[in-house]
């Protein structure tokens, strides 16, 4: 590396850098396509042209694009555009939100597990592989039903929206199962850290498990759980937006992406193109966030020292 | 090898049995009487009984569970609670539908990814290789329903080369059924055939660098010879449990798929069993699904230790 970067000292200030790798142009994309996305979440209120689930009073409904709805309109006269924007923020948010869940209770469990070792290891890790042997999207709608069962005990206890209630319950649901995965990763990762001499003499020491975690183990595996952040991301954002589609995620007066598509579905079969531009969405994102996460792996796949 | 078999098969069962555990617990975890929850504000003494007789909440859990667990061993589920006919009766039409489906997609799916992949490898580094990953990365990127959208707004809606709904019945002969779920069998296809895909390029081009392949080279073997007589014998055992654990994944792909496509099968059922609380039929379809994506899982296993000479000799 330092051999190539002597004979083009231009070339290395000229590419984008991060982490003082190179970024190639499809990472670029990736990274372009994430800005433009949190952007226009943050600001969806100064951008969209109507408000939030607002019918415009001229009210037709399936209108093709035009100069007045940049996108059309949907089945009861709703500007599409502002949808998406409005939407952006229950969709990519809550699958942070669910992402950020699961990689706490992963790290945590994952972390304890290698470090503990012995049977808190043993039960974890069985239990894992049980989560693990059945599909997330099954064991997930059999959640929901059994929670959903109970809604209404809930709902009259605590005074929260059904809605509301609905889109926590995804949120745990899927944060718990996802942790799993995250669960595994990061007792791989940290089993060969703690394996090393300067954890165990942190522990000769006799620092607590939390300090040990803290200080010695989670700055060394912080580069392969970033990657796995980053496809955690796409699963959560891809499961949270299926159950939409499929009418069991987030429920109006609430709307993401999924439910968007879900709502539109009938458009297609008259030759509309209406649920195209927030399944579209959906795809634009998750291939963003991939081409992110495939450079981020290249990276740490490869060799020390070689070039980017 | 019989003895790892066997001892994968036996591992397989206990995981068959502790996951239809974990799914019957999990109707069990939370508190509160499921029989008033289930009614809601129609709840009064006796209908809240009979749905507990009905559902046999009056007896201890293990019994329930394991009465439960036997009558799935036989085929009863018991009764569903929208129909109140047996959900066996009502589940066997629609797992032909999504099974022959599934077959289906996978037919068209193994043989094309195999091929690119082998492909791709061949033809390092070129133009079809690079186009072949670009593709791949896209389409496991996707969401399925909008590759389904995608395609039924161009070939079925657009140019109506395709139905638009895929309908079928029994009466139906086999090509009319073929060209009828053509379009979410393709959609199933893009869905899977990328990691399939890309694992084949992956454990052919691994096992091209070792030294024999170049030997081969060396004796004047055109490259694809090599690679399909030389190369790809090596590099199966990864493309083989690759292969299974994708249709592994195509259990829950045809969730999603069938309801873009209007498609009779099971997932639609459990679809709309859930979102009517349906707790009996939810149990079936969910321990159906759950027995079938474990049973390729140790299919996949069992597969790769068949084909791997190292694995066949336990340490």
């Amino acid at each position: 590396m330092a051999a190539v970067d002597v004979k083009s000292p231009v070339k290395k200030s000229r590419g984008i850098r991060l982490f003082g790798h190179r970024m190639p142009l499809s990472a670029q994309i990736g990274f372009l396509i994430i800005f433009i996305n949190l952007f226009l979440m943050i600001f969806a209120p100064v951008l969209a042209p109507y408000g939030e689930g607002i019918v415009p009073t001229d009210m037709t409904k399936w209108a093709p694009p035009s100069a007045e709805h940049w996108l059309g309109t949907d089945a009861i006269g709703r500007d599409i555009l502002s949808q998406l924007l409005y939407g952006a923020r229950l969709s990519i948010g809550l699958s942070l939100l669910t992402t950020i869940i699961a990689f706490v209770i992963g790290i945590i469990t994952g972390f304890t597990a290698a470090i503990m070792g012995r049977w808190v290891d043993v039960t974890l890790s069985r239990f894992a592989d049980l989560i693990l042997s059945m599909p997330t999207l099954i064991f997930c709608l059999v959640i929901i039903t059994v929670v959903m069962a109970r809604e209404q005990g809930f709902v009259d206890a605590t005074g929260v929206s059904n809605a509301f209630f609905e889109g926590m319950v995804i949120v745990l649901v899927i944060g718990f199962l996802y942790a799993v995965p995250v669960f595994r990763l990061a007792r791989a990762v940290s089993m060969n850290i703690v394996a090393l001499e300067y954890v165990e003499a942190a522990r000769l020491r006799g620092e607590n498990i939390w300090w040990v975690i803290r200080r010695e183990v989670l700055p060394n595996a912080v580069p392969p759980l970033v990657a796995e952040f980053g496809l955690r991301f796409c699963f959560t954002f891809l499961l949270i937006a299926s159950l939409s589609f499929l009418g069991l995620g987030i429920q109006p007066p609430y709307q993401d992406w999924g439910s968007m598509v879900n709502q539109n579905a009938q458009a297609i079969f008259i030759g509309k193109p209406q649920p195209l531009f927030a399944a579209g969405a959906i795809a634009i994102l998750t291939i963003g966030v991939n081409l992110v996460v495939d450079w981020l792996l290249s990276i740490y796949s490869r060799a020390h020292g070689e070039n980017a | 090898m019989l003895k790892l078999i066997g001892q994968r098969l036996a591992l397989g069962l206990v995981t068959l049995l502790l996951a239809s555990a974990l799914i019957f617990f999990t109707t069990t975890l939370l508190p509160g009487d499921f029989a008033s929850a289930m009614l809601g504000q129609q709840a009064t003494a006796e209908n809240t009984a009979a749905i507990r007789a009905e559902l046999g909440l009056d007896r201890p859990v293990l019994v329930r569970y394991l009465d439960w667990l036997s009558g799935a061993a036989h085929g009863d589920f018991g009764n569903s609670l929208a129909s109140h006919r047996p959900v066996m009766e009502e589940i066997r039409p629609r797992l032909a539908n999504t099974f022959f489906l599934a077959i289906y997609a996978a037919l068209v799916a193994v043989p094309l990814s195999v091929f690119l992949g082998i492909m791709a490898a061949i033809r390092q580094g070129t133009v079809f290789d690079r186009g072949v990953n670009v593709g791949a990365l896209l389409t496991i990127s996707v969401p399925e329903f909008f590759l389904g959208y995608l395609l039924l707004m161009f070939l079925a809606a657009h140019y109506r080369i395709f139905p638009v709904l895929s309908v079928v019945n029994p009466s139906m002969p086999l090509y009319t059924r073929l060209y009828v779920t053509f379009l979410p069998m393709i959609t199933l296809v893009l869905v899977i055939v990328a990691h399939m895909m890309r694992m084949t390029r992956a454990s052919v081009l691994q096992v091209m660098a070792s030294p024999y392949i170049e030997m081969a080279y060396l004796k004047g073997l055109p490259k694809w010879r090599v690679v399909v007589q030389h190369a790809l014998p090596n590099a199966l055992a990864p493309i083989v449990n690759v292969i299974a654990l994708n249709l592994a994944y195509l259990v829950v792909g045809v969730v999603v798929v069938e309801r873009v496509f209007v498609y009779p099968g099971m997932g639609q059922m459990l679809v709309d069993a859930v979102a009517k609380r349906n707790i009996p039929t939810v149990l079936a379809c969910g321990l159906i699904f759950a027995v079938v994506f474990i049973a390729l899982n140790i299919l996949a296993d069992v597969l790769s230790i068949m084909s791997n000479p190292r694995l066949r000799h336990p340490r």
